[in-house]
């Protein structure tokens, strides 16, 4: 079965008629496929469809919200009946509202996110994929004795808003997930290298033996990982490093934190607040591209933002609500699940990409540290206080070296966004949110 | 009192007898073991902040999930429709992971019940008024801003969810489980002239109502404005490797991420842990003893029976600085001939069961708390955490302190701020040196992510010190 836009705005109309002032229902369906293959074989086979409704209701200024997985007319009936009934007993708030009919998506532009290549991908090819994968990492080198398999996850989806201000906007996606986990062992020492792509075009996708190839080098590069003494050094970030970094500054620069005032960046619109080398984007309308949406989880067409301009900061991510508390306008980044109010998520969000090759970057280095990977959850956004756990490489006299592991780096996130020197030209998107190659001055390395 | 059994087959309209027919469709190509897993979950979520409750959710989750077992292969499918056509669906499709065609008729269950209810609860949270549980927030509120005029901001969250589930597996088991779990959780920003801090707190388990009595509330409110307050007096953390003591209760996140992942089952049979192949050495200092307990009353991490339904016990993993077991499921339990020990778990029907953890702490040894303390020259007191990471492969786990201490001289000192600790697993613990007599569980906050599934669980540690260990802070 599928849910239509009628089916929804039947549910809006049961809700106003059972005395919500406002309401706004969204469904999400979807059919999704993985396969796991470990060492060859195949170790896990699943395909499922799914599907959900969720209803939120404003009543004079009192919100609250339902979802259900229970589609049947008894399981809609309860929806909304709690719906309904509980939001007239929750708080007035004045900033609850839905979006003004002005702002909303007149037409729902076609964004290239559903590929009927990755719809129509048979069974037998997705398991050839996934052994594939897995196949070329561990062909790489002799030292790649293990693994935790490929796999390849595929989703078929499709997403439907409706709201009681005469919004209905519905549209189907795809995406393919490729990916490869091989261990490398030297000694006695083991090392895992995660490598792999996803995108929602078929055509876009790396090819299995260029992920098996990188997940390959990832752990082989791991090895012989130790332990470095305790110095401030100038630090790089690999493209991927890069990527958590700019994950990081996100729940920083989002609406929610900005007017709860849980943000070091709060009241610094207009301010440089980063190295000018320093531009942020948040695009949801690459065509093709993950994180693009015709329209947010509230209705908006999506845009466009410059979020840091040369240094500067131009704009927050806001959806309705954040942007009425801070009396600012929606960038159209409200992101929903099927419970709950909306809140601020990411289109695509990215690091604009620099003149330099990630070899020019190393090369400027004396020494120095190469983080490839960091753990861990240890930035604060209140006081942008940053220390967590990282693996890489060392850099002697512009080349790296021997493999680091077992080390944090530590800083504060508005020290460091002013301390970038270098920005690479390697920006490639493997899911919403991207960066090239960033070198810092310096961070404090915590080790032996 | 809800029957499990009763419940599936009235509320859903099928029979026992349409169920072994369910589990006979699932082994039709062959395949060596299926279970079904039937699911009826109502989440309930409430949130205060500004002073105002601005949003009350609630989510039905129901559905099947049909597994099937082949050799080292699983099948798997689920539906969100709790009818007979839509779990045969299922069953046919997770069934095509085998390929013989030994098939089998229906499969004979024996209707069973789990021999304890470790979490009786009379009054459920979400069967509560919405105006009783907005007094509770409001408590919250009103207690924390009371703490100290420089709290600006209280978040208060409450939370909770009814959670019937019914296994069948081709064994012969037909077994199920009513697991409630409800918990609050405060928010504090502390604000001195522009100097922005935060803490956090909150508890609850497999409780009903009653358990969030007025001490309690005031408790959390307090606990998270104490933190807020603390946090801004605090100076760079220290960098480096030097002596770390660790609170007791909630820093036993340690030992979830140095070891108890590690020590999961599915890594092990894989030889992809650092852990892999162990089994009888020396991990930790002969004063560690670290058990994964799921059978402990009223607990978060606690369950009367796994999602495989098999009985929740006591798993020891490390006796005396010896590692002795793994934490099993079924497959991996099948596949290797280890005991079972009840730690199959999986975030709902969409998902499979792994081996996880329920409660894991380590037990009290005999120091006194103020002497391990008193013992250190320089170092580290961390008595709250944050979340933690751990790269099972290469042994090494991060955790991060949220509220932390420097020691001189066997004396507490400033407060310092938040700070990464890192470690190796298989080595972290043999530095243990010092190990209180002072046990506490954590007050049921946790949540645990393992390959994109969240599951409840909870930890526990007395007063530990470790010789030297990682502090990732910036002086």
């Amino acid at each position: 079965m599928t849910i239509s836009t009628d089916l929804l705005s039947d549910i809006i109309k049961q809700a106003i008629k059972r005395g919500a002032t406002d309401a706004e229902a969204i469904a999400s369906e979807a059919t999704e496929f993985s396969v796991e293959v470990r060492l060859g074989e195949i170790e896990k086979l699943q395909e499922a469809a799914s599907r959900g409704i969720g209803l939120r209701v404003l009543c004079e200024g009192r919100q609250a919200s339902c979802s259900t997985s229970d589609v049947s007319p008894e399981g809609i009936e309860e929806l909304i009946a709690n719906a309904v009934e509980m939001a007239k007993r929750t708080s007035v708030d004045e900033a609850a509202i839905l979006p003004a009919r002005e702002e909303m998506a007149t037409e729902i532009a076609d964004l290239g996110l559903f590929d009927v290549a990755i719809a129509e991908l048979s069974p037998e090819r997705k398991i050839e994929m996934a052994r594939r994968v897995e196949d070329a990492a561990r062909s790489v080198d002799p030292r790649i004795v293990n693994s935790e398999g490929g796999a390849c996850h595929t989703k078929v989806g499709k997403m439907t808003l409706v709201n009681s201000l005469g919004f209905a906007g519905q549209y189907p996606a795809t995406t393919c997930n490729l990916i490869t986990v091989p261990i490398a062992k030297e000694g006695e020492q083991m090392q895992v290298g995660f490598w792999g792509d996803r995108q929602r075009k078929l055509a876009a996708l790396d090819s299995p033996e260029t992920i098996g190839k990188e997940a390959a080098r990832r752990a082989l590069r791991k090895l012989g990982g130790q332990q470095v003494i305790t110095q401030e050094v100038p630090i790089i970030f690999e493209n991927g490093a890069a990527e958590d970094l700019l994950g990081d500054f996100f729940d920083a620069v989002e609406g929610g934190a900005i007017f709860r005032r849980s943000s070091f960046l709060v009241g610094q619109l207009g301010e440089l607040i980063a190295s000018p080398l320093l531009t942020i984007v948040d695009d949801g309308t690459i065509r093709g591209a993950l994180g693009s949406r015709p329209f947010d989880g509230e209705g908006l067409k999506t845009r466009r933002t410059v979020v840091v301009e040369n240094g500067v900061l131009k704009s927050y991510l806001l959806d309705c609500y954040t942007a009425r508390k801070l009396n600012l306008s929606s960038t159209a980044n409200a992101s929903r699940g099927l419970t709950g109010a909306p809140s601020v998520g990411v289109g695509n969000f990215f690091i604009a990409p620099g003149v330099h090759t990630p070899e020019e970057i190393i090369a400027s280095v004396k020494d120095g540290f190469y983080v490839t990977e960091m753990i861990g959850f240890g930035f604060n956004a209140v006081t942008g206080d940053y220390s967590r756990g990282a693996a890489g490489l060392w850099i002697e006299n512009g080349k790296l070296t021997s493999a680091v592991e077992e080390v944090t780096i530590a800083g504060n996130l508005k020290d460091m966004l002013k301390g970038i020197e270098m920005v690479g030209n390697d920006l490639r998107f493997r899911g919403n949110i991207a960066a090239p190659t960033l070198k810092l001055n310096r961070m404090m390395v915590s080790g032996k | 009192m809800i029957e499990p059994i009763k419940f599936f087959t009235d509320k859903f309209n099928i029979s026992i007898s349409q169920i072994e027919s369910l589990l006979g469709s699932s082994l039709s190509k062959g395949g060596d073991y299926a279970d079904l897993y039937f699911e009826y979950n109502v989440l309930n979520n409430l949130s205060m902040e500004e002073q105002i409750v601005k949003s009350a959710n609630r989510a039905v989750r129901q559905g099947v999930g049909v597994r099937v077992i082949s050799g080292e292969r699983t099948g798997f499918a689920y539906c969100d429709e709790i009818s007979v056509d839509a779990i045969r669906k299922a069953a046919v499709t997770a069934a095509c992971i085998a390929d013989s065609n030994t098939s089998v008729g229906a499969v004979n269950v024996t209707p069973g019940k789990a021999a304890r209810d470790l979490y009786p609860v009379k009054q459920l949270l979400g069967d509560q008024p919405l105006e009783a549980k907005i007094e509770l927030l409001k408590r919250i509120d009103r207690t924390a801003r009371a703490y100290d005029q420089r709290i600006r901001e209280v978040q208060a969250g409450l939370a909770d969810e009814f959670k019937v589930v019914l296994i069948a597996t081709s064994e012969g088991a037909l077994i199920g489980d009513v697991q409630p779990l409800a918990r609050t959780r405060v928010m504090c920003i502390a604000d001195d002239d522009g100097n922005l801090q935060s803490g956090v707190s909150g508890g609850g388990g497999r409780i009903g109502f009653d358990y969030f009595n007025d001490a309690i509330i005031e408790h959390y409110a307090n606990e998270a404005a104490r933190q807020a307050i603390v946090q801004l007096e605090a100076t760079d953390a220290p960098a480096g490797t030097m002596e770390v003591v660790l609170g007791a209760g909630w820093p036993g996140i340690l030992l979830h991420e140095a070891v108890g992942h590690g020590l999961e089952a599915d890594f092990n049979r894989k030889g992809t842990s650092a852990f892999s192949g162990l089994i009888g050495q020396k991990v930790a200092s002969e004063l560690c003893t670290v058990v994964d307990e799921g059978s402990i009353p009223n607990r978060r991490g606690s369950l009367n029976i796994d999602d495989e339904g098999n009985p929740t016990g006591q798993a020891v993993l490390i006796e005396n600085g010896i590692l002795r077991g793994y934490l099993q499921d079924k497959l991996s339990s099948r596949l290797t001939g280890a005991k079972l020990t009840g730690n199959g778990r999986r975030e709902s029907y969409r998902h499979l069961p792994m081996p996880r953890m329920t409660n894991t702490f380590m037990l009290s040894g005999n120091d006194v708390p103020s002497d391990i303390i008193g013992s250190v020259k320089r170092g580290l007191y961390a008595v709250q955490f944050g979340g933690g990471q751990v790269d099972i492969t290469n042994g090494k786990f991060v955790f991060s302190a949220s509220e932390a201490y420097l020691i001189e001289d066997g004396k507490i000192t400033s407060p310092v701020k938040g700070a990464t600790l890192i470690g190796n697993g298989p080595v972290a613990l043999t530095k243990v040196v010092a190990v209180g007599n002072d046990l506490a569980l954590d007050e049921g906050i946790g949540t645990c992510g393992k390959d994109g599934q969240s599951v409840p669980v909870g930890v526990g540690m007395p007063t530990i010190k470790i010789s030297e260990m990682t502090v990732g802070g910036t002086k």
